[in-house]
């Protein structure tokens, strides 16, 4: 990977890495994402929290292209991304991560990462080579395993991971696909405490080229980890700063903190 | 026109049938989420023992009915406890090998007790006359299914829309763990909502004997048929169900009288058509 | 699981070959095994490796067989040429049929995959010129292979011929199930929701594997009806679908050997049981799938290797 663009890009500022214009996600009566226009900068460190229900998941839904959009535009570095079917949206450079994991449960981790890395690669048309015989597939497979520190247990199915290690997984597949745009939905979610550290210190380490949303419950991870951070309510976005302009908001501290504060020492 | 209207009839009368054969397949997927592709088995279970009664033990043929069901039901509910419940939390693969090879079993069973050729019924007189309307003659038969299948609808409508056992069921189709959550004790629910299935499609099989015949291929022949009533209904939906069941029926009726040649293709022509255009199946609606 | 689906290959091809010595008698049911087993393998495909469900696959075994049988009434004798067409027939169809197979969720695709098969049986019923109707088509006589061997009556070149083509799909499903693709068709089977996350075409690759299956399923059928100069309407017919069904699962879905023996021994169980009557054979699949669910989850082959695996456990 090339070198970031050097000092951490805190302001908004150039084109952005992603960008959302009127984003709308409605099921049925109910409006999940509401008019979001979203900008997230190349390489940034970019947190999206809210209170319970406040559309996060549905928006990186809507974002990913999980769930189709109701209305408006996604738009990734300047390509108009909105007709496009998450597995194009993928291959263009914008990967999520799950909430709950969705893994390859019966394979083993090194399969789901190299099976990632073939599918970018376009070599899962071939149906006569060996998959394992592929050294460069391998090799970068075991890259992102070392990365993620489960190099000892490529050969294990995946099933067999305690769940915080599963978690990492999860993660290690979303590398193999190359991301421009990595959106982690609660890349810590059911793991305790002292591992979602762990988990939220391999996410820091990522490149800094590679450009970071994720949504996050744990306001101490968040305020740790974020450079800039949006508030959603209500499906649509409350505000927008840096981790000490969102602190210091009262309205946020009402919707969010006041209510959820025991939770920020979690 | 009379020609036209007698068809009809026919074909409206198939349609009971087949609302009654699928109604507790409807029921067991909307609410179990358990494909029972051997559904038909307990239709044919009906005809068998509304056969046997009547033709061995001289029952008079409305007092066949009742117990065709109930039989059925019972037998229904016993397989349920003693093995069927076990499936429910199986994926979907699993579910269909075991109620194929439920389906075949029946089948093979109902051969190697009865043989393999149709079997035989005597209606009492006042079906077999044929009815004056006016305009048309039908056989009382037509005009008995056709009456009683509104009968067995409206009954099955208001069951599920007017009774506390009906709110549970609606309340569970529509939520399980929310049913779970206020108290309501869903593997009871299951056992006597498949009961009532098994035992609406043994009634439905004992009425089809004199209509569309009996032999033990029965639990595969009209199967493609219920499952397309379910799909087009919606899983759980009794009206859904009852609309699909009558519109398939008078369908399959007219094409195969008016152009023979393709009246077979027609109704599996609307199912590939249906899942072409629909493929999420139109059976996406909510429950009765 | 790895270490089975490696090393069964050759064993089996040995017990087969030694099957032609010690019971020269049974030729013909040998090459019916043979030739169950390539149906399975094809069927295997979709369920094993990419746990996709269907009813109507014998609607491809048909079309396989009744192709060799129709272009051998018109003069085209030589089998392999047959089998090829029947291959190329078979694939095609499945090709089009992929658009409506490969979209819905598993109840839509059983009902569709159900109503392909009937509507199919119902054509080649109605079709009586070409397919000779319920009577099947029997007024055709194949050449010898590569217009060396002459089919014989102690069934030995219908023996090899079938074995020969057995071992080709066996090495050939055995490298795709180890290539990328393999890999990709075992993602979906895992997590089809997780597939289009890591940018993979899930549709497209349903659409291969529908398309080699469907290809491969006609092969099996072209070698049913060129060994017993016959093709009919039960070649078609839902009971065949039901059957492979039941053979995958039993040999263990996703293991190649595993479904060759599943095909053999339940092929074999059919073979003796329709002998005393075909109701026994029905009641027999119903039993044995039924028990199928609570017992021998991951079929011959997850037994197997649970055997292994505790036997090594213990030294």
């Amino acid at each position: 990977m090339t070198a970031g663009t050097g000092t951490p890009a805190i302001e908004p500022a150039g084109t952005p890495a992603i960008e959302t214009a009127g984003l709308t996600l409605r099921y049925g009566n109910f409006t999940a994402v509401n008019d979001v226009s979203l900008r997230v900068a190349a390489g940034a460190r970019h947190a999206l929290i809210g209170p319970n229900g406040a559309g996060k998941t549905s928006l990186v839904h809507a974002l990913t292209g999980n769930v189709p959009a109701t209305s408006g535009t996604i738009r990734l570095g300047g390509e108009d991304l909105t007709a496009l079917p998450q597995a194009a949206r993928v291959r263009r450079g914008l990967t999520r991560t799950f909430q709950i994991n969705q893994l390859f449960r019966g394979l083993t981790v090194l399969e789901n990462v190299s099976l990632a890395i073939l599918e970018r690669e376009r070599k899962t048309r071939n149906f006569w080579r060996s998959a394992t015989a592929d050294r460069a597939v391998a090799e970068e497979a075991r890259e992102h395993l070392a990365f993620v520190n489960l190099d000892a247990y490529a050969a294990r199915p995946v099933h067999a991971l305690p769940y915080g290690l599963q978690r990492l997984v999860e993660l290690a597949i979303a590398l193999g696909t190359k991301p421009r745009v990595l959106v982690l939905d609660e890349p810590a979610a059911g793991v305790p405490a002292a591992q979602s550290e762990a988990i939220f210190e391999r996410i820091h380490a990522l490149p800094r080229d590679l450009t970071l949303l994720f949504v996050e419950h744990d306001m101490g991870l968040v305020f740790r980890f974020a450079e800039r951070i949006t508030v959603l309510v209500q499906g649509a976005i409350m505000t927008e700063g840096t981790p000490a302009e969102i602190q210091a908001d009262e309205r946020v501290r009402e919707v969010y903190l006041g209510r959820r504060g025991h939770h920020a020492a979690a | 026109m009379s020609g036209l209207i007698s068809i009809l009839a026919d074909g409206i009368a198939y349609g009971m049938l087949l609302f009654l054969f699928s109604i507790g397949l409807s029921i067991t997927l909307g609410l179990m989420r358990f494909i029972n592709l051997a559904h038909g088995a307990f239709a044919m279970c009906g005809g068998y023992a509304a056969v046997v009664l009547l033709n061995g033990f001289g029952v008079p043929f409305l007092l066949t009915l009742p117990i065709a069901a109930v039989l059925t039901g019972a037998i229904g509910v016993v397989l349920e406890q003693l093995v069927i419940r076990r499936v429910y939390p199986m994926p979907e693969l699993q579910q269909v090998l075991f109620s194929i090879g439920l389906a075949f079993a029946a089948g093979a069973v109902a051969n190697i007790l009865f043989g393999p050729q149709q079997q035989p019924m005597l209606l009492p007189d006042w079906l077999t006359t044929r009815v004056d309307l006016g305009v048309v003659e039908i056989t009382g038969y037509r005009i008995f299914l056709i009456l009683f299948g509104l009968v067995a609808a409206g009954a099955l409508v208001a069951l599920f829309n007017a009774t506390l056992f009906g709110a549970r069921v609606r309340a569970a189709v529509d939520n399980r763990r929310a049913a779970e959550g206020i108290g309501i004790h869903v593997t009871r629910l299951f056992a006597i909502t498949f009961g009532l299935g098994a035992a609406f499609a043994g009634l439905g099989g004992a009425l089809a004997v004199g209509f569309l015949g009996l032999d033990p291929t029965f639990p595969f022949k009209y199967l493609v048929l219920l499952l397309m009533v379910v799909a087009i209904g919606g899983p759980g939906s009794i009206a859904g169900s009852f609309v699909a069941a009558v519109a398939l029926g008078a369908i399959d009726a007219l094409f195969k009288y008016y152009v023979p040649e393709v009246g077979s293709f027609v109704i599996y022509g609307i199912l590939v058509l249906m899942m072409v255009f629909f493929p999420k199946g139109l059976a996406s609606r909510r429950a009765a | 699981m790895r270490l089975v689906r490696v090393g069964a290959g050759l064993p089996l091809l040995l017990l087969a070959v030694a099957g032609y010595f010690l019971f020269p008698e049974y030729l013909t049911l040998f090459t019916s095994l043979f030739i169950l087993s390539v149906f399975a393998l094809s069927y295997d495909l979709l369920q094993g490796h990419a746990g996709v469900v269907s009813l109507g696959h014998a609607v491809f075994f048909g079309t396989g067989a009744y192709t060799a049988a129709i272009l051998a009434r018109h003069g085209l004798e030589e089998p392999l040429l047959g089998l090829l067409a029947a291959l190329l027939v078979s694939a095609a169809l499945a090709l089009v049929l992929t658009r409506i197979v490969v979209v819905g969720n598993d109840l839509t695709r059983l009902l569709v995959t159900l109503g392909v098969g009937f509507l199919v049986f119902e054509a080649a019923n109605q079709a009586r010129d070409l397919t000779g109707g319920a009577d099947g088509l029997s007024d055709f006589t194949m050449g010898p292979v590569l217009g060396l061997f002459r089919f014989d009556f102690a069934g030995e070149t219908a023996f090899f011929y079938s074995l020969a083509v057995l071992a080709l799909v066996y090495f050939f499903l055995w490298r795709l199930a180890g290539s990328p693709f393999g890999l990709a068709l075992r993602g979906i089977r895992e997590n089809v929701r997780r597939m289009p996350a890591i940018g993979a075409p899930v549709r497209r690759h349903l659409a291969t594997a529908y398309t080699i299956s469907g290809g491969i399923a006609g092969l099996a059928g072209a070698l049913l009806a060129q060994t017993s100069n016959f093709a009919s309407l039960d070649m078609l017919g839902f009971e065949r679908s039901a059957e492979v069904m039941m053979m995958a699962t039993l040999g263990g879905t996703g293991s190649i050997p595993g479904v060759v023996l599943g095909a053999t021994g339940l092929g074999y169980l059919k073979d003796a049981l329709s002998a005393m009557s075909p109701k026994y054979w029905q009641l027999g699949i119903g039993i044995v799938l039924m028990l199928s669910v609570f017992v021998l989850r991951g079929g011959i082959a997850g037994a197997f290797t649970a055997l292994l695996r505790r036997l090594r456990g213990r030294a």
